[in-house]
């Protein structure tokens, strides 16, 4: 069965949650990627506060069309690898009250404590469906970063309808992508005996 | 047609339109998994979105990759002309969202917003005795490229030697540590024998193969067989979901190497996997995948 939610996510909401649970997500989300990540650690900065409350980040680095009247769209917007915040991750979601991470690949335990800690879920969005999510992305409210991070790594305040998601962390602890890798790394063990 | 202009065409087709023997390998893939698992899901999603990509003509995914190109020409043609065409298709392309600007100064951290840096888009030429112009390029994104990798046989923690055995175990060890963050299903590209740079040459052009298209050698071609079965038992799945494919297919090729050397190269391609070819004969100008 498919969870319909939308932002703003409370605690107790967001920590029902479990691996595997097929979620559409709607509301307000925001966009940040590595640059994004590293300047909320070191510099904490105020302006993005209020859109990541009890929101989402999306890791992504989209393409846009800025439109005649000055708005923008977005046309292919798919998840990226979200490893790469790792050292960051669990400091932001605590430092900015956020209930959920959406990206691909998974992340590991410092992010897994953090879900566990400040009450978030990690969220994969199907890698490579460019198209298919930005089709979802309804409305561009803002831009941050844009001019000095370029398009891919600014913070884009976007909101969503209908988001297709799966739940691959829970804020219990649990991970699809530890259990993956624990039974592959079995299956590769009985191939390299061979 | 103008040179620039039937570029900028061969990068919106390689930015939106899947080629066909790649799409066919994903359904076949949807076909494969359970109903009701998140593998089926995904392959559902991933097919829904070449479809709708191909329709709106619009990135299949967003990360339209590094600009790879291959340039056949014929003797007498000058290098300068291609270099000048493409970066103006390029930063045309990018204006027109069939490419995100991927080109960053790695010393500044500023993104160049053109496609165009230095030495970006990359270009591979060759000269040959046609008459005509092939032009083949390959859009790879970061995500995939991340996860490929290179080997230096023998691998003690492997115990892998320096013959087809130890190739095979360290080509499972890099699918294993790729696990679904290069957007699996995967396609590998292996370079055998080389240099550290040539083994890695090799391994991309690897993805100019089609779907299914076997080495000549049979000990090779049945390398490469047996590899992707093997690799598909791993349970990795698309996405690294779990599930029954992870891999769409293994090219090998293999060149001479220094006595000291023994390197495997590993390019890992994502499942939107990008490559379109131009040709010009006689200013005839057509496309294929």
């Amino acid at each position: 069965m498919t969870i319909k939610l939308k932002t703003p996510i409370s605690e107790e909401e967001i920590r029902k949650l479990k691996v595997g649970d097929e979620v559409l997500l709607s509301g307000i989300i925001v966009t940040a990627r590595d640059q994004a990540h590293k300047l909320m650690v070191e510099e904490k900065p105020d302006f993005i506060r209020e859109y990541l409350k009890e929101s989402v980040i999306y890791h992504c680095g989209p393409v846009v069309r800025k439109n005649e009247d000055g708005s923008w769209s977005f046309v292919s917007a798919g998840p990226t690898t979200s490893i790469r915040e790792e050292p960051y991750q669990s400091e932001v979601i605590c430092e900015y009250n956020v209930r959920g991470v959406i990206g691909k690949g998974g992340m590991g335990d410092k992010t897994s404590e953090g879900l566990k800690k400040c009450g978030a879920v990690y969220f994969h969005a199907v890698g490579g469906a460019g198209t298919l999510i930005a089709n979802t992305v309804k409305k561009v409210v803002k831009v941050f970063k844009l001019e000095e991070f370029g398009t891919p790594e600014a913070f884009w305040v976007i909101e969503v309808e209908d988001f297709p998601l799966v739940v691959t962390m829970d804020s219990h602890g649990s991970s699809l992508h530890k259990e993956v890798l624990e039974n592959s790394t079995k299956a590769a063990q009985e191939l390299l005996v061979k | 047609m103008e040179l620039k202009d039937a570029i900028l065409e061969l990068l919106r087709r390689a930015a939106t339109d899947l080629p066909p023997d790649i799409e066919n390998a994903l359904k076949k893939a949807y076909e494969r998994e359970d109903e009701g698992t998140p593998a089926k899901a995904v392959f559902k999603t991933i097919l829904k979105n070449v479809e709708l990509a191909r329709k709106q003509s619009t990135p299949i995914c967003q990360d339209t990759g590094s600009l790879i190109f291959y340039i056949d020409f014929p003797i007498g043609d000058e290098e300068q002309k291609y270099r000048k065409a493409i970066a103006e298709a390029a930063e045309e392309a990018t204006k027109k969202q069939y490419l995100r600007p991927n080109a960053v100064n790695p010393i500044t951290g500023k993104n160049s917003g053109t496609n165009v840096g230095i030495n970006h888009p990359y270009i591979h030429f060759h000269q040959w005795d046609k008459s005509e112009v092939r032009i083949r390029l390959l859009l790879k994104g970061g995500g995939s490229e991340n996860v490929g990798t290179q080997y230096k046989l023998p691998d003690a923690s492997l115990k892998a030697g320096r013959d087809l055995k130890g190739i095979r175990k360290v080509i499972i060890d890099a699918v294993l540590k790729a696990q679904g963050k290069g957007c699996s299903p995967g396609t590998l590209g292996i370079g055998i024998g080389g240099d550290r740079v040539t083994s890695y040459i090799l391994s991309k052009e690897q993805f100019f193969r089609k779907m299914g298209e076997r080495h000549p050698e049979k000990e090779i071609a049945e390398l490469e067989l047996s590899l992707y079965e093997e690799l598909n038992q791993l349970g990795i799945g698309p996405m690294g979901f779990g599930g029954k494919t992870t891999v769409l297919d293994v090219f090998i090729d293999y060149q001479h190497r220094h006595p000291a050397t023994f390197y495997v190269a590993i390019s890992y391609n994502c499942w939107a996997f990008r490559r379109k070819t131009l040709t010009i004969k006689n200013g005839e100008v057509s496309y294929d995948d």
